[in-house]
């Protein structure tokens, strides 16, 4: 299906710089060595040898000294930008600002906004001001059915014409397998990715929390992992049954790792992605009953945990995305259980990782890099790549810095972070957005100006 | 002790002290005049986020016998209906100066919360599912005035576990004095992982011969329209506690109020084992107790009036525990 192009661009100057010795490591290309690197009017114009690029015109100079590497900008397949509706929270100048400081090139928003994006005419206004306001590239994803009810399908045709990337009623399961395998068939006409939040909310009920000791003993509801885990199996094998093509969001158990390892088993076209939080706290974590612990889907067991990052680093999980869910205070500075789901999560994503799987020896950098960068092919854009000619998506980093996450402050317009406070490794400096700069860390000094 | 948030703040020593201090002030009710000195110039705010008739009035005339100020805010009726959030309610009450807040709310946690924004003392008197401290103290009292001992007693929890804060506050406390319990009931009402809180599970009453104490829990009437049991007459057959099923031995206990025929049959809540007159008799000593632990010590008071001697105090019960 043609149309309008997926992503929209914010009006940012396209970016000239030389970067000097820095580590460049791609997983696609592939390639981990030293390197100097030149960027040219937004595009990569030269990969040399580390020590030999001389700056020859007006660019702005970055000396790596080794100790920075450059990979290729991250993708996030799944942020709130909370607009239209909700900018008290977050904005697309505030969230794709966020998502540029944690180094990332390109974000799709939900449509669990207000109203909720369902409709052309909305997505074209979307879309419209994403070009003004954001920073890095935008892709949307519109709803499955009309206002997240369940009852209808979105005029599905015309929203991919219109540059929707596909469809999700995230925040809420398509609770109807019958409607889903409608949603299902009528992507043949359509095409698009159908992201599912999978919860059967016959067991969700009203829990707050992970079912388990820890819920026992606050007296919390709790939302047994098989609410996820019993969906997800469903939903792929409706996939299997119509050939569709279904992506699983925001997996948090050990159960849907099964389910999804099994549907990739049948050669179902299923893919999946998992958050930072799932893959680092736990719901011990939720003890304190600190509301930023508090997300949909809930934190689950320590086994749990394990097997989400057993997952990725074998690639049954295929990518890493942040549900970005900005809250004001006010909302969040409430009893648990009052509390709205979501953590923010862009600003903090990489160090996390990075701090609890690469330094711990969980998971390799490059492996990591490729998880962060892979929602792109999963909704059928090019993943970055840092080559000679290709449009600048690419992020600096100082895998050496230690820092204190929101010790300075947040770029997003909320502070619901649940790494908040926790001293991170690895602090994205420079953040290069389909060749425009879009980040540049306060600490960095020019050189060679 | 700045806060009563939780039973599990408490230690052993704590408890019994609490425990001690109200058998000290028992007496205190069986005077002509019910009233001693201990708080005076204090205030006391009731802030009630659930209905509550016997908690709330048990914490009003706990603050009135130690000539205590007290002023209740329900929370129907009031700006909280309006969309006014805990945080501002707090901060507003607080403008008048409570020395202590008395909470209850359907929220876990809430005490913990409002105990950060505000100088006022906070008792739980229940967050959601999870605590109602001073019901736990007010049963142990209960329970050492009739047995003398707990170390050592097997103390059975029967009925709806789940959605129960007393069951929760009551296996904490109880195992800290020493008993051994055993929570039992529909296995829809058993929440995951219960024994993690040290407790046994058993999903019928056939031991419940072995029990010393039988502590029936409040089945409400919505949980059987939830289908968490078939329906109220499987639930009795299975769970009421009644007259073949309590052993002359045991000592009966509900936190209140009974549904009779359901939980607990007609004949044992008028039965001489029953205690359930008594423990709601503990509830003013015992909250007495844990406003004058929270209030007599090194806080003074906003009004700048001097301090009640301790003295006062001693002298009221002959400073000897009964």
């Amino acid at each position: 299906m043609t149309g309008a192009a997926p992503l929209v661009n914010g009006p940012e100057p396209l970016a000239d710089v030389l970067l000097r010795e820095v580590r460049l490591l791609d997983p696609r290309t592939p390639i981990d060595a030293p390197a100097d690197v030149r960027i040219r009017a937004g595009r990569i114009a030269e990969l040399a040898a580390p020590g030999t690029l001389e700056a020859d015109g007006a660019e702005e100079v970055f000396e790596g000294g080794g100790r920075l590497a450059l990979l290729p900008a991250f993708f996030d397949p799944h942020v709130h930008l909370r607009t239209p509706g909700q900018e008290h929270k977050e904005d697309l100048e505030s969230g794709t600002r966020a998502a540029a400081a944690g180094g990332y090139g390109a974000v799709i928003a939900m449509p669990n906004t207000d109203p909720v994006l369902d409709s052309a005419p909305l997505l074209r206004s979307l879309r419209d001001a994403a070009a003004r306001e954001a920073r890095i590239s935008v892709g949307f994803l519109a709803s499955i059915t009309r206002g997240l009810k369940g009852e209808q399908l979105t005029e599905m045709a015309e929203l991919r014409q219109q540059g929707a990337l596909g469809f999700t009623d995230d925040g809420r399961p398509v609770q109807s397998a019958g409607m889903l395998q409608k949603a299902l068939q009528y992507q043949r006409l359509c095409g698009g990715v159908l992201a599912l939040h999978e919860e059967d909310l016959t067991l969700s009920r009203s829990g707050s929390m992970n079912d388990g000791a820890v819920s026992t003993a606050l007296g919390i509801r709790g939302i047994p992992t098989v609410a996820e885990s019993t969906m997800v199996a469903r939903d792929a094998a409706l996939a299997g049954y119509e050939d569709g093509r279904v992506h699983f969001q925001h997996l948090s158990c050990a159960g849907s790792v099964d389910a999804v390892a099994d549907a990739k088993q049948r050669g179902w076209r299923v893919s999946a992605e998992v958050t930072p939080h799932h893959l680092l706290l736990t719901e011990e974590d939720v003890r304190g009953m600190d509301t930023r612990m508090k997300m949909h889907p809930p934190l689950a067991t320590d086994a749990d945990r394990r097997a989400l990052v057993d997952a990725l680093r074998a690639g049954t999980i295929d990518c890493v995305a942040t549900d970005h869910a900005p809250h004001a205070r006010d909302e969040k500075e409430v009893p648990f259980e009052q509390a709205p789901m979501g953590t923010t999560g862009l600003e903090t994503a990489f160090a996390a990782l990075y701090s609890g799987l690469v330094v711990s020896g969980e998971l390799e950098l490059g492996v990591l890099v490729a998880r962060m960068t892979a929602g792109a092919e999963l909704f059928g854009l090019p993943a970055p790549r840092i080559v000679a000619g290709e449009l600048a998506g690419v992020t600096l980093v100082d895998l050496d810095a230690e820092w204190v996450a929101g010790e300075h402050g947040w770029e997003s317009r909320s502070e619901n972070c649940c790494f908040a406070g926790r001293r991170l490794r690895g602090r994205v400096l420079l953040t290069i957005a389909a060749g425009a700069l879009a980040h540049r860390d306060r600490s960095l000094a020019m050189v060679g100006a | 002790m700045n806060h009563l948030l939780s039973i599990e703040d408490l230690d052993r020593a704590a408890i019994e002290r609490i425990v001690t201090q109200a058998e000290r002030f028992s007496e205190v009710s069986d005077r002509e005049i019910k009233k001693v000195p201990a708080l005076r110039g204090r205030m006391v705010l009731n802030l009630f986020y659930e209905a509550s008739t016997r908690t709330r009035s048990s914490f009003e005339l706990a603050a009135k016998r130690l000539s205590a100020d007290v002023v209740n805010f329900a929370a129907s009726g009031s700006s909280v209906e309006k969309g006014e959030s805990l945080k501002d309610t707090v901060l507003t009450l607080s403008a008048h100066k409570p020395d202590a807040i008395v909470l209850r709310t359907p929220w876990a946690g809430a005490s913990e919360l409002v105990s950060k924004w505000c100088s006022a003392a906070i008792v739980n008197a229940g967050d959601g599912k999870r605590e109602q401290p001073t019901q736990a103290l007010l049963d142990v009292y209960t329970l050492r005035r009739r047995l003398g001992e707990i170390d050592g007693l097997s103390i059975w929890i029967v009925g709806d576990v789940a959605h129960s804060r007393v069951a929760r506050s009551n296996i904490i406390a109880f195992q800290r004095m020493g008993a051994k319990v055993t929570v039992a009931g529909p296995p829809t009402l058993i929440p995951r992982g219960i024994e993690e809180l040290g407790c046994e599970v058993r999903f019928t009453l056939d031991e419940l011969a072995s029990a010393d104490v039988v502590y029936a829990l409040r089945m409400q009437r919505e949980r059987m329209s939830e289908t968490w049991v078939p329906s109220p007459r499987e639930y009795a057959s299975w769970y009421q506690i009644n007259g073949r099923r309590l052993s002359p031995h045991q000592i009966l206990m509900h936190p209140g109020p009974v549904n009779r025929g359901v939980e607990l049959s007609g004949e044992v809540v008028d039965s001489p084992q029953a205690v359930i007159t008594a423990q709601v008799e503990a509830g003013v000593v015992v909250r007495m107790a844990v406003l004058y632990e929270l209030l007599s010590g090194a806080r003074e008071p906003h009004t700048g009036v001097e301090r009640a001697p301790l003295a006062d105090v001693a002298t009221v019960g002959g400073a000897q525990p009964a």
